[in-house]
C-alpha cells in the first residue's frame, strides 16, 4: 500500500474544502493498475487469442492461419450438439435440484440453529478443503455397483422408474446419467448454499412475526415474504451453481460413460489429446456465448441488475 | 397423527438435515476408506480394517510431493490474489472514477465463464507466445481466476464500513499511513481474510485450470485425476480426511476468536 504513502499529508491549516491535487485523483488508477492489467492480460487477451484460433484453418504439422473459416462453427455444432444439449440439461437439472436441497439448509442455519449455527456452517464449509475429486471418486465408492444405495433403490423400485425414465441402467447407477448429476449437484451445492444463507440471514425476523400476526400462515408467509427477500440469493446461487456445472467434465468422467460426456469434456480431449486447436477453441467460444446469454437473460428477467 | 404433524412442523430441520448429510457422505466415506487395505489397485470396496496408509501417508510415489507443489502454488497465488484484489476493491468501493464500469465487468466475467473456458483460452494465448507451461503458468493461472472472488469478498466488507470513523481519525490528526494502518486495515481484515482463505481453497483445489495450463507438471488434484484410471492409492483418502480436519479445526478456531472478541467489545 505504498500508494497511500505517496498522497500529501491531510491539510490542517486550510479547512475549506480542496479541490483534491492530480496526484491524489491518480490513487485509484495506481490501485487499480496492477490487478487490471493482469485481468486484461491474462483473462482478456487470452479469449482474443480464443476468437483468432476459432478461425484459423491448418494442421499442427504445417502451421495454423487465420482465414476466417468459420464453417469450423458449424463443423463443430453438428458433431457436438449432444453434447452441448447434454451440458445445459445436466447443469439445469443439477441447479435446480441445488436450489431444491441447499434451501430448507440454508434456512435452517439461518433461521433455526440457534447455538448449533456455526457448527452447521463449519460442517458446510469445511468439505470444500478437501479436494473435490478425491470426494468426487467418494462417489464412486457410494454409488457402486451392488453397493447399499443401489441396493435400497433396488428394492424399493425406484430404479425401474428412473431406468424407464433414462436415468439410470437396470440396476446400475454409477455410469448413468443420474450418477452425473448426483455429483454434479453435490459438488456445487455449498456455491448454492452460501448465497442463501446471506440473503436468509438479513432478513429481520420481526417480518415473520408481523405475517404471523396478521394471520398468515407459515406457507404464506414463506411465499410472500421469506422467498421474495431472499431473491437475490437464488439468483446468485443459482449462477454460481449452473455456469461452473455447464462447463464442467469431471463429474462426466469419473461417475459418467461415453454416453454421459459433457462439452467441457470435448473441449479438453480436442485441446489436449487431438490438438484440433480451431474446433476446441470453436466449442468453447460457443459455450462462453451460450452462458452469457443465458446468464444476461436469467438477471434481466429476475429484475435483480444490480447484483453485479 | 401426532408422527405426521411432528413431520410437518419440522418439515425444514429435516430436509435441510438431509442435505447436510448429502453433503457429509462423501466425507465420512473418504474417512472410512482412509482404514482399508484395499485388494488389488482401487480403493472403492471395503476389505477390512488396516492402519498401514496412516503410518506412512507419503509411501506413494510423487503424491507428497504433487502436495507440495499444490501447497506452494496455492501460498503464491494467494498473496499475489489477495494484494492485488484488495488493492481494486478498495478503489471501487472508495473512489468514483470513469470507466468503474467496465471495471467492474471485468471483474465479473471471470466468474461468470465456465472454467474450460478461460482455461482453453489462456493455453492460446501460452501456446501462442510459446511459453513454457509449469509452475509460473499455474500460477499465472491462478491469480487470475482468484482475484475477482478477493475481490468480492474485500468489496463486500469495505462498503458495509462506516467511512465517518476514518474521519473521526483524521479528526484526530491520525496521518492518511496511520488512519489506514490503525483504522481502515483492522476493519477490513475479516473481508481480506475471507477473500485470501478462498483464494487458498480455490488454487489448491483447482483441476480444470491447472490441467490445462500444466503441461507435465503436476499437482495434487492431477494425481487423483491420474490415480483416478491407475488405481487409487489409500493414501489420497488419508490426506483428503487430513485436509478435512485441518480445515474443521482451522474454521472452528477462526469462529471461536470471532466470538471472544464480540463477547470482549460488550461493555
Amino acid at each position: 500500500m505504498s500508494v497511500t504513502q505517496e498522497a500529501p499529508p491531510a491539510p490542517t491549516e486550510e479547512p475549506k474544502v480542496r479541490k483534491p491535487s492530480t496526484r491524489k485523483r491518480l490513487v485509484p488508477y495506481w490501485l487499480l493498475l496492477p490487478g487490471i492489467l493482469w485481468l486484461v492480460v491474462f483473462f482478456a487477451l487470452p479469449l482474443i487469442y480464443q476468437g483468432s484460433t476459432s478461425v484459423q484453418t491448418g494442421s499442427l504439422e504445417k502451421g495454423f492461419e487465420v482465414t476466417w473459416h468459420f464453417q469450423t462453427y458449424w463443423d463443430a455444432l453438428a458433431d457436438y450438439y449432444p453434447q452441448f444439449v447434454r451440458s445445459l440439461l445436466y447443469a439445469g437439472t443439477a441447479t435446480i435440484l441445488c436450489l431444491l436441497l441447499g434451501y430448507p439448509l440454508a434456512y435452517l442455519i439461518a433461521f433455526k440453529a440457534g447455538r448449533w449455527r456455526n457448527l452447521v456452517l463449519v460442517l458446510v464449509i469445511a468439505p470444500f478443503f478437501t479436494s473435490f475429486l478425491i470426494r468426487t471418486l467418494a462417489w464412486k465408492t457410494i454409488l457402486a455397483d451392488g453397493g447399499a444405495v443401489v441396493d435400497v433403490l433396488n428394492t424399493l423400485h425406484v430404479l425401474d422408474v428412473t431406468s424407464w425414465l433414462g436415468w439410470t441402467e437396470s440396476n446400475r447407477v454409477l455410469a448413468t446419467p443420474m450418477a452425473v448429476v448426483c455429483g454434479l449437484t453435490y459438488n456445487f451445492l455449498p456455491f448454492m448454499i452460501l448465497p442463501l444463507y446471506t440473503s436468509l440471514e438479513r432478513i429481520d425476523g420481526r417480518l415473520h412475526e408481523a405475517a404471523g400476526d396478521l394471520y398468515a400462515t407459515p406457507a404464506t408467509t414463506f411465499r410472500k415474504v421469506t422467498f421474495p427477500l431472499s431473491m437475490p440469493g437464488v439468483v446468485s446461487g443459482t449462477l454460481l451453481t449452473f455456469i461452473p456445472a455447464s462447463g464442467d467434465y469431471v463429474n462426466a468422467e469419473l461417475l459418467g460413460s461415453t454416453d454421459t460426456k459433457m462439452v467441457g469434456s470435448v473441449i479438453q480431449t480436442q485441446f489436449l489429446r487431438v490438438l484440433d486447436y480451431p474446433t476446441a477453441a470453436a466449442l468453447s467460444f460457443i459455450l462462453m456465448a451460450v452462458v452469457l446469454i443465458a446468464v444476461t437473460v436469467y438477471i434481466r428477467r429476475s429484475g435483480t441488475e444490480d447484483l453485479v | 397423527m401426532p408422527v405426521l404433524r411432528w413431520l410437518r412442523r419440522h418439515l425444514i430441520v429435516i430436509a435441510g438435515l438431509l442435505t447436510l448429510a448429502y453433503m457429509i457422505l462423501p466425507n465420512i466415506v473418504v474417512m472410512v476408506f482412509s482404514f482399508n487395505k484395499p485388494n488389488g489397485r482401487f480403493n472403492y470396496s471395503w476389505q477390512r480394517f488396516s492402519l498401514d496408509a496412516w503410518k506412512d501417508p507419503c509411501g506413494v510415489a510423487d503424491m507428497c510431493g504433487s502436495l507440495s507443489l499444490s501447497l506452494q502454488i496455492a501460498v503464491w497465488a494467494t498473496v499475489g490474489a489477495t494484494v492485488l484484489g484488495t488493492m481494486i476493491a478498495f478503489a471501487l468501493v472508495r473512489y468514483r472514477f470513469r470507466a468503474r464500469g467496465a471495471i467492474n465487468s471485468l471483474i465479473f466475467l471471470p466468474m461468470a465463464m465456465p472454467e474450460v473456458v478461460m482455461a482453453a483460452s489462456l493455453l492460446t494465448l501460452f501456446l501462442n507466445m510459446g511459453a513454457q507451461l509449469g509452475f509460473w503458468t499455474i500460477l499465472i493461472a491462478h491469480i487470475m481466476f482468484c482475484l475477482s472472488f478477493v475481490v468480492t469478498a474485500v468489496k463486500a466488507r469495505v462498503m458495509s464500513m462506516d467511512p465517518r470513523l476514518e474521519e473521526a481519525a483524521r479528526d484526530l490528526y491520525a496521518g492518511p499511513v496511520q488512519t489506514f494502518v490503525r483504522v481502515t486495515l483492522p476493519i477490513a481484515a475479516p473481508g481480506i481474510a475471507a477473500g485470501a482463505l478462498l483464494a487458498f481453497a480455490l488454487s489448491f483445489d483447482d483441476f480444470i485450470i491447472t490441467n490445462f495450463n500444466a503441461g507435465s507438471t503436476v499437482t495434487f488434484p492431477m494425481f487423483v485425476w491420474g490415480s483416478a484410471q491407475r488405481g487409487t492409492p489409500v493414501q489420497i483418502n488419508v490426506i483428503g480426511t487430513a485436509m478435512f480436519i485441518i480445515a474443521v479445526l482451522v474454521v472452528l478456531a477462526g469462529q471461536l476468536i470471532a466470538n471472544r472478541r464480540k463477547n470482549n467489545a460488550r461493555p
